[in-house]
């Protein structure tokens, strides 16, 4: 019998071959604890009478939940777990740097491996398909210690997500429409495996939001597969070796399968005080708020801040309400700024705080007062969450976030489908796909580079392995102009991409106004970008080859590269 | 092992922001000051009535949220002798156990506020000296039952040189 991805990776960490329901002890990678749980993880470490830790490397503090401290008893707290961390070698990610669950997978997270977390949502890093689950103190402690835990194999359900997310619609609404469908005990004890075409297609910061909120319906993991998506999220990470594809058996047993068609799916909001009271927008429309706090480690991420800077760029915030936003990490906070998002917000009307939890603790930076109303992309509404529990607090995606704060009442993001699909807008989505096109160039031309040095071989009557350490040098002789060309497609296919755009707008404004259907512009974008690019590609390659083959063309080939071949 | 105490009724969907709220996040590494505020969020005057060995007695989901232990540690800091509910969410059970605080899983319908309960642990029952009625609860598996008879999981791992399921 096959096995869920739950089971594959538990039983590559316990030895053995395990199966649902069946209790292991599974040796850990990864342990994270934040400042709030991070202190009595730490005295439970010194009661265990252990002063060396299992793997420091991997044993991450994070001071997130007060940062900067509130108060003097928080910042002990600070003081003590950094302490701690200098003299064990264990790491600290320290305050301004981010919320532990958007940085542990940034930066240390891979597929196939087991993370605990003294938080609730680590499960966020199941998106990375890792067996990632929050446990309390004691328990990390221990994984800390030890490097081992003990665990319970989960039963899975199958969540087989089809269909395209309307405009206005995003993974957020998902989540909580999934949440509101098997309630916030549905699935205790439980991996969830999000699967199918539309988890298949969507972006690592979608799949976040979605793992994230796993915990919310009592779930234990909530995995998605490793795949070509998760692996450029891994290259641009910088960790492109620790990539691996991971998927469950096609014949693995779950307990139960979900499925949903997003295409379905309205923007959803939960309503105080539990997250599975969720309600479709129309029933939400018109509730006055009186804050609204962008951020968590459910919607901080760098996809959410575009699709709020797309709605508000150029307008200003409702009266009466107070807008907060925070990014996720360091990372993102240097992002937003680049790529002038900041500044949109600011511009709007916004305030910012460091990036961490902000006000979604109920610590500091944002606690509302008696009566008010809240509406957040946090991923918990419960009774005095936010620190006051006089207050409520209504859950939602940023989309729905940024209609709110423009009319200071709940509003319905589909009426912004012209922003959030415009193509002139800076979008990273863009940019990104650019940045691919570039890199594929790249290796296309390192493979005619290498392949031309090979046939070259022969003529030489040299060695397999001299030929192969002359293709090497052709490689690196070549590496500049290679890097160049993707340079000057990336160049062009922006070029193209404005071209295009100007084009589509120059024929809606035929049709009078800009308020022509949305799929207009998509479609006629896309293949305009996507043909002409594969040409300039083809070019590129051609251009190349004939340089690498003429090899006593010297006005092509440098100097130095065609004394080392006569040699 | 016997217990002996009064019930405390809660409802469903407690959790861990009732019982040990965000608002004295400081109080964290001041277990005893942070247990005068437990439950706050959903009976004010809980933490200033329950006797030691009373029990706290729920509906579903008992627990659900953050992963934060403080909250099974100052239940039972308060004085709790254990907490029963229809059922638990998993971070809190497995922190239940891990800080030597029993957490039973039964029908809680039949047990009303204020009712006099004798529970043992070993047969798994509960009786309900108020209104005569007795109830058993589901056992937990075997190794929560040697983590919380070694009275938590330090002192398990001190015992026993690691986990003892290895």
């Amino acid at each position: 019998m096959g096995k869920t991805i739950a089971e594959k990776i538990i039983s590559e960490h316990a030895g053995c071959d395990v199966k649902a329901g069946e209790i292991v002890v599974a040796d850990v990678d990864i342990c994270l604890a934040q400042d709030g749980t991070g202190p009595l993880a730490v005295r439970q470490i010194e009661k265990l009478g252990i002063d060396k830790l299992a793997n420091p490397e991997r044993s991450v503090f994070f001071l997130d939940h007060s940062a900067p401290a509130s108060r003097k008893e928080l910042a002990n707290d600070h003081a003590f777990l950094r302490e701690f961390a200098k003299k064990t070698g264990a790491r600290l990610s320290d305050v301004g740097m981010g919320i532990c669950h958007v940085v542990i997978n940034e930066q240390y997270v891979n597929p196939g491996e087991i993370l605990i977390g003294a938080d609730s949502h680590t499960c966020s890093g199941g998106a990375l398909c890792a067996f990632a689950t929050g446990l309390g103190s004691t328990d990390v402690a221990v994984g800390m210690a030890l490097g081992k835990t003990w665990f319970r194999v989960p039963e899975t359900y199958k969540i087989y997500i089809t269909g395209e997310f309307p405009v206005g619609v995003f993974a957020k609404d998902l989540i909580l429409h999934l949440i509101g469908l098997i309630g916030a005990d549905g699935a205790t004890y439980k991996a969830l495996e999000f699967c199918g075409p539309t988890i298949e297609n969507m972006s690592m910061d979608s799949r976040f939001t979605i793992s994230n909120m796993a915990v919310e319906c009592g779930a234990k993991a909530g995995l998605i597969a490793s795949d070509e998506i998760t692996k450029a999220y891994l290259e641009k990470m910088g960790r492109a070796l620790k990539w691996r594809p991971i998927c469950a058996d096609p014949d693995a047993e779950y307990e139960r399968v979900i499925e949903i068609d997003v295409s379905r799916i309205e923007p959803t909001v939960s309503f105080p005080h539990t997250v599975d009271n969720t309600r479709k927008i129309g029933e939400a429309v018109g509730t006055v708020i009186d804050q609204a706090f962008f951020g968590t480690c459910t919607n901080s991420r760098l996809e959410d801040w575009e699709v709020v800077a797309r709605i508000i760029k150029g307008k200003k915030i409702a009266p009466g309400i107070r807008f907060i936003a925070v990014p996720g990490s360091k990372l993102i906070e240097k992002q937003v700024i680049d790529l002038g998002y900041y500044r949109i917000l600011a511009e709007f009307g916004a305030m910012f705080l460091p990036p961490g939890c902000g006000p979604c603790v109920g610590v500091h930076g944002g606690i509302p007062a008696d009566g008010e109303r809240s509406l957040t992309t946090m991923n918990r509404n419960f009774k005095g969450r936010m620190g006051n529990p006089n207050s409520e607090i209504y859950l939602a995606s940023p989309a729905t976030l940024a209609a709110t704060v423009i009319e200071g009442v709940i509003a319905d993001p589909r009426k912004y489908a012209k922003e959030l699909t415009s193509t002139s807008f800076p979008s990273i989505v863009n940019t990104e796909v650019l940045k691919q096109a570039a890199v594929t160039a790249v290796d296309s031309l390192e493979r005619v580079a290498f392949e031309t040095a090979k046939k070259l071989g022969p003529k030489f009557k040299e060695t397999s392995a001299v030929v192969e350490k002359k293709a090497k040098k052709v490689i690196k002789k070549y590496e500049p102009h290679a890097k160049k060309a993707a340079g000057e497609l990336e160049k062009t296919l922006r070029i193209l991409a404005r071209d295009a755009s100007k084009a589509i707008k120059d024929v809606l404004s035929g049709k009078k106004s800009e308020d022509a259907p949305v799929e207009i512009k998509k479609t006629t974008k896309k293949p305009a970008v996507k043909k002409k690019a594969i040409k300039k590609k083809a070019t590129v390659k051609k251009a190349v080859k004939k340089k690498a083959v003429k090899k006593t063309a010297k006005k092509k080939v440098s100097p130095t590269a065609s004394k080392k071949r006569r040699s | 092992m016997a217990l002996t105490g009064k019930a405390f009724k809660f409802g469903d969907d407690i959790s861990t922001d009732h019982i040990a709220p965000g608002r004295y996040f400081h109080l964290r590494s001041n277990l005893p000051e942070l247990a005068k505020h437990v439950l706050e969020d959903a009976d004010e005057s809980f933490a200033s009535s329950i006797s030691d060995g009373d029990f706290v007695v729920a509906g579903r989901n008992f627990g659900l949220g953050s992963s934060r232990e403080h909250a099974p540690a100052i239940i039972k800091l308060a004085g709790a002798g254990a907490v029963i509910a229809k059922s638990f969410a998993r971070i809190f059970f497995r922190n239940a156990i891990n800080v030597g605080l029993p957490v039973l899983i039964c029908d809680t319908d039949q047990i009303n506020a204020g009712d006099e309960l004798d529970i043992d642990l070993e047969a798994g029952t509960i009786k309900n000296k108020t209104n005569g009625q007795e109830l058993s609860f589901s056992p937990l598996p075997e190794t929560m039952v040697d983590i919380l008879d070694d009275g938590g999981l330090v002192a398990h791992i001190r015992k026993h040189g690691g986990i003892k399921i290895e």
